[in-house]
């Protein structure tokens, strides 16, 4: 664990209290069976920020309280283990880094105080197709008059369906997989020409495809600079990759938790299962990983605030090894658990499909060791 | 050699004769239709053309070829039904008769029934016509399935059994279960019999069991005062925990051999082949990432690795059908198999193979991701992982529990 200052514990022993009494996993299971289209429950959502987590990163001029990431990752961290759907990390985290890094000063005054107070919602609306690829932003935005006109494809935005502000990566020179005409543009979640088609994916979140019509929006809503957003964005996904290791990593840590109790109280052969070796050894391994996917979590979210000049490896470090960790422990929840594993009503099976979901998201394991591998020149 | 030559000779001729009547019988429609598997999924009994060839593979024995004729199985020699299977794959045509009757429970009980008990359960079995469930684990008896507690108490002319069995397979739509009750309380082992029990009996309750994969193939049943005729007893009483271990036995030989195939989901191209589709090829053809391509190899060698070892293994069984010790090493082999493929896709699919229904998704990746869940149960069901490797560790290399 990291050396906390005094508000960043209270914070993580605040939100660990609200999550166990308002939002354990049984919330979580209610939001799902209940059919709720968002992927997350808006009530839980307006606590949320009424406790100040949804400013945690905006400045106080802008109505936040000006905290740090690693404070954001302890909150997330917290509300990974009860499996809390909601926008803190599109909204309060993603969508606020790109308006920090990228936005002036009006758009920092019209949106940031409404995510503050979680009155609105934002997100990044990036990736065109299954995989995680940054550079393969195709979606076209052409000048017209003294705007522009968006049109192309999003697939899979997080909390894309709920969305009220979206941060649309578009190509506004060069061809698909350059890294150069790369603008960011902020698009009104009701913006006439988007249509938006809410997906049922396995963790049951507010997933959307989007397809942009000759969506027309102001020179004002271009954010940063015209053909330079590859920059920005980049800086902005290894913060969602961070604060997104730091929920996996808390998720991590409740399968493990959930498991381990499991171990000691399950009988058969009328002793513990967790007397014998064979298991003792896996439950090593698991604890072992967890304590090394910590290490590298923590140190990407400090990097970030103290501006490390390794805060792109430090990023993929952090989603490649929290990627791989939840993976072999909620994969270990189910077989560890036997056949009760494997049952809807238990927890075990909502972990696993998570984990999947979170690694796909802001690329996965295999994109991290490849960006990885580049970033240290080989 | 003149002996061996003639014995080519017919089983040449045996091919002629399966040949042709395949073409005869065999409606050309079913062609890699899983008839058996998708009936035992669903519940219900085939129709139109699928019924047609299940009665017609039923009236000729050849959904068990190897059973004896006398309880209408085929009749065949080892050679003969390889030689049938060989035929029917050049067609495309699936045995339309399986289910646990076939896999499990009719080679038990043609090794342990009476003659009686063969006459009457056999031929159901060998036409489809009767479902089979086990009735094996219950909440507290797992992996340590001998601390079973369903109990049957003799009453005389009959049984009385009560108690709760948990992951019967298909007990919803099952006419009869072979069940494993105690019928003595003194013994772990000794103590238990093997019964098999009408599944109208009154007094049977059965709860299907919602499961993470969204379906529900398993149940738990509830046995409440539920009276069983004395001459349902299998074997001698209490010394059903042998006969209940041989049929696990022959569970693990056909889970283990599916291995790397069963529970592909939608699309039954190779993953190489598909990633090629989901992630593209760089400039040589190559699957564009790398490192997934690396472990795409990874898995293939793998599963050449299995097959392989399923194929020496039936050479050197040869004529001896009796599945062995090494159906243990083949079911963990197999199971894990299945589940890194089956996580490997998903991985080639990315996003699109996390759909759980409903638009944006096509129907062959959400079955994909259906499999990946359903899947995690191979390791678990039948022995799990862990079992299985103590029976490795334990029989087969002879390493010893703590002292």
């Amino acid at each position: 664990m990291a050396i906390l200052n005094e508000e960043q514990t209270m914070l993580r022993d605040a939100a660990k209290s609200w999550v166990s009494e308002k939002s354990p996993v049984t919330a979580f299971r209610k939001m799902r069976d209940s059919g709720n289209a968002d992927g997350f429950d808006r009530a839980a959502w307006a606590e949320m920020a009424e406790m100040g987590w949804a400013g945690i990163l905006i400045p106080e001029e802008f109505g936040g309280s000006g905290l740090d990431y690693l404070t954001m990752g302890l909150v997330l961290e917290e509300t990974g283990r009860t499996l809390t759907a909601s926008p803190l990390l599109s909204s309060a985290l993603v969508a606020t880094s790109a308006l920090l890094l990228g936005g002036n000063d009006a758009q920092k005054k019209e949106w940031l105080p409404k995510f503050a107070g979680g009155k609105a919602i934002g997100t990044l609306a990036l990736d065109e197709g299954p995989h995680h690829a940054p550079a393969n932003t195709a979606l076209t935005a052409t000048r017209d008059g003294k705007g522009w006109k968006l049109s192309g494809k999003k697939s899979f935005v997080p909390d894309g369906g709920a969305a009220d502000i979206i941060v649309v990566a578009a190509r506004t020179s060069g061809k698909s997989g350059d890294t150069n005409g790369i603008t960011l543009f902020l698009v009104s979640g009701n913006a006439s020409g988007l249509a938006r088609q809410k997906l049922k994916t396995v963790d049951n979140r507010g997933v959307a495809n989007l397809t942009f019509e000759n969506v027309s929006v102001g020179a004002d809503a271009v954010l940063g600079t015209v053909d330079q957003g590859f920059s920005p964005l980049e800086s902005v996904l290894d913060r969602a990759r961070a604060g997104l290791a730091a929920e996996m990593l808390g998720a991590a840590v409740q399968s493990f938790d959930t498991t381990l109790d499991y171990l000691k109280t399950r009988v058969q052969f009328g002793q513990v299962i967790g007397t014998f070796q064979a298991l003792q050894h896996r439950a090593a391994k698991m604890f072992t990983e967890l304590e090394l996917t910590r290490s590298c979590v923590e140190a990407a979210l400090v990097g970030i605030d103290r501006g490390a000049n390794d805060i792109p490896a430090l990023a993929s470090l952090a989603k490649a090894r929290a990627s791989e960790l939840w993976h072999l422990v909620s994969n270990e929840m189910v077989q560890m658990h036997g056949g009760i594993g494997m049952t809807d009503a238990h927890d075990a099976g909502l972990y696993l499909k998570r984990a999947r979901v979170a690694e796909a998201t802001f690329g996965g394991a295999s994109f991290h060791r490849d960006r990885y591998a580049r970033l240290m020149g080989y | 050699m003149a002996a061996a030559e003639s014995l080519n000779a017919e089983l040449e001729s045996f091919r002629a004769e399966a040949r042709d009547w395949l073409a005869k019988n065999f409606p050309p429609s079913l062609a890699n239709v899983d008839v058996a598997m998708a009936s035992a999924m669903a519940g219900f009994k085939p129709s139109g053309n699928a019924g047609l060839w299940q009665e017609r593979m039923a009236a000729k024995g050849w959904g068990t070829p190897t059973w004896p004729k006398q309880y209408g199985g085929g009749g065949l020699s080892p050679q003969e039904a390889k030689i049938l299977t060989q035929e029917m794959n050049r067609i495309g045509a699936k045995n339309p008769i399986g289910g646990m009757g076939v896999m499990m429970f009719g080679p038990t009980l043609l090794e342990y029934g009476n003659d009686e008990q063969k006459s009457r359960h056999v031929p159901g079995i060998v036409t489809g016509q009767v479902r089979w469930c086990q009735g094996y684990s219950e909440p507290n008896a797992g992996s340590d399935l001998a601390a079973l507690r369903t109990q049957a108490v003799d009453k005389g002319d009959h049984y009385l059994v009560n108690g709760q069995k948990v992951w019967t397979s298909g007990a919803q739509y099952a006419d009869w279960c072979f069940c494993l009750v105690r019928t003595d309380n003194t013994k772990k082992h000794e103590g238990i019999s093997f019964l098999l029990i009408d599944m109208r009996s009154p007094g049977i309750e059965v709860r299907p069991i919602k499961l993470i994969s969204g379906f529900s193939p398993f149940c738990e049943t509830f046995f409440t005062d539920v009276t069983v005729p004395k001459e349902n007893l299998m074997g001698p009483l209490n010394g059903g925990w042998t006969i209940g271990k041989r049929l696990l036995q022959f569970e693990r030989a056909g889970l283990g051999s599916g291995g790397g195939s069963a529970g592909r989901g939608g699309d039954a191209r190779g993953l190489d082949q598909i990633a090629k589709d989901y992630v593209g090829v760089d400039e040589k053809g190559r699957i564009a990432d790398p490192d997934l391509r690396a472990r795409i190899a990874q898995h293939q060698m793998d599963a050449k690795a299995f097959a392989l070892t399923i194929q020496r293994a039936q050479a050197e069984a040869k004529s001896n059908v009796n599945p062995s010790a090494v159906t243990s090493i083949m079911k963990n082999a197999g199971s894990r198999l299945q589940q890194d493929r089956a996580e490997l896709l998903l991985e080639i699919m990315g996003h699109r193979g996390l759909g759980w229904e409903g638009e944006g998704f096509a129907g062959d990746e959400i079955a994909a991701t259906r499999a990946w869940l359903g899947g995690k149960a191979v390791t678990i069901y039948g022995g799990t992982y862990e079992i299985q490797n103590n029976i490795i560790a334990k029989r087969i290399l002879g390493l010893l529990d703590h002292q």
